[in-house]
């Protein structure tokens, strides 16, 4: 009899609401982001720099900025970086192989009542300029290295860090996704004062 | 607002919100109901359909997307008369059992035979990896496949 009530439970509710791992809860909006105003009066070019840096380093360093820079073939989802499901591969210029390029299911923009999300040019960024893992300090000297940032000037990473519209999908990432911190215009804004203030790095910890 | 779509290589119009799926459009304004409802999130394969000749969620594609003369084949256009060498290999293995998902089995092999003729194992299942089978009918899904592409 108990072996019965137990297998109606089981037909009845299904088991399909037992999470395979504890997530954290995502918060709706993202976390703030202060300005370059509200990082205040620094002694110098250096210090601001520094600043802008860290302070920028929360967006870069958040689950919607790396879990496209992966630093294997593998993209990440999801607050824990869960590798992606189904299982996909980086492919011919990070757009996935054959069967499986990302526009096969993404599209241009979120698909409503989904959580399926979408931007235009949707794919991963090249392996040398993994993130996934890396320090502030890592990626900061990375992102001047122009052959680990895709041979761009400080001013073209700034204009791609403000306009892009996939970087931007990481502010309305749509579904069950904390958006990343503050705006892509305050994002923007705090890269350029580090780049104009001299794109300085804090030293890598060996 | 009517949208002009190329499904099987006839031109239709379809009376529709652009942003229908075009699951919908294929399903209950044109008719076609080869191609399946699964999921609705592009998680289960189940509406594989071709646009350009590569695998494309058909739950998840606006019909404004495809509206510009893309080539949309669905599983009732990949022969005819139901003989393509997928088809035949299908009956051959006895490969689908309840037979839902297999729609979309068949459209991503197809995609994937036009790109690499002759699949690894491993390559089958990387690019079979997002059609699910709750039959669990993989090995024969496999070895269909292989029988048409020829083993590495």
């Amino acid at each position: 009899m108990r072996l019965l009530v137990l297998a109606m439970l089981v037909v009845f509710t299904g088991c399909t609401n037992i999470p395979l791992q504890t997530r954290p809860k995502v918060p709706a909006t993202g976390q703030p982001l202060k300005t370059v105003a509200e990082l205040g009066a620094l002694p110098d070019a250096t210090a601001k720099s520094k600043a802008a840096f860290a302070e920028a380093s929360k967006v870069l360093t958040h689950a919607r900025c790396v879990n496209c820079h992966p630093p294997d073939d593998s993209p990440r989802q999801r607050e824990l970086h869960e590798p992606h499901d189904p299982p996909v591969a980086r492919g011919l210029g990070g757009f996935g192989s054959p069967n499986m390029y990302c526009p096969t299911c993404h599209q241009l923009e979120n698909v409503e009542g989904t959580q399926l999300p979408g931007a235009p040019n949707w794919h991963l960024a090249p392996i040398e300029m993994a993130w996934l893992g890396k320090t502030p300090a890592q990626i900061c000297n990375q992102l001047k290295d122009p052959a680990r940032n895709g041979g761009k000037s400080l001013e073209k990473i700034v204009d791609h860090v403000t306009n892009d519209k996939l970087v931007g999908w990481g502010w309305a990432p749509g579904g069950e996704r904390e958006p990343a911190p503050g705006t892509q215009k305050v994002f923007g804004e705090l890269m350029a004062a580090w780049a104009e203030n001299g794109a300085v790095c804090e030293e890598e910890s060996r | 607002m009517t949208i002009t779509l190329d499904v099987n290589g006839k031109q239709v119009e379809v009376d529709a919100d652009p942003k229908m799926p075009l699951l919908w459009a294929l399903r209950d304004v044109l008719g076609l109901t080869g191609t399946k409802y699964g999921c609705g999130e592009a998680l289960c394969g189940a509406c594989t359909v071709h646009v350009d000749g590569d695998a494309r969620r058909a739950c998840v594609t606006p019909i404004e997307r495809v509206a510009d003369g893309a080539k949309i084949t669905t599983i009732e256009g990949l022969s005819p008369d139901g003989s393509h060498p997928l088809q035949k290999a299908w009956v051959a293995q006895c490969v689908p059992q309840c037979g839902f998902c297999q729609t979309g089995q068949i459209m991503s092999a197809a995609a994937l035979l036009k790109r690499n003729p002759a699949p690894s194992d491993e390559e089958i299942d990387r690019a079979l990896a997002g059609n699910l089978c709750r039959c669990g009918t993989y090995l024969r899904i496999r070895a269909a496949v292989k029988s048409v592409g020829g083993a590495k």
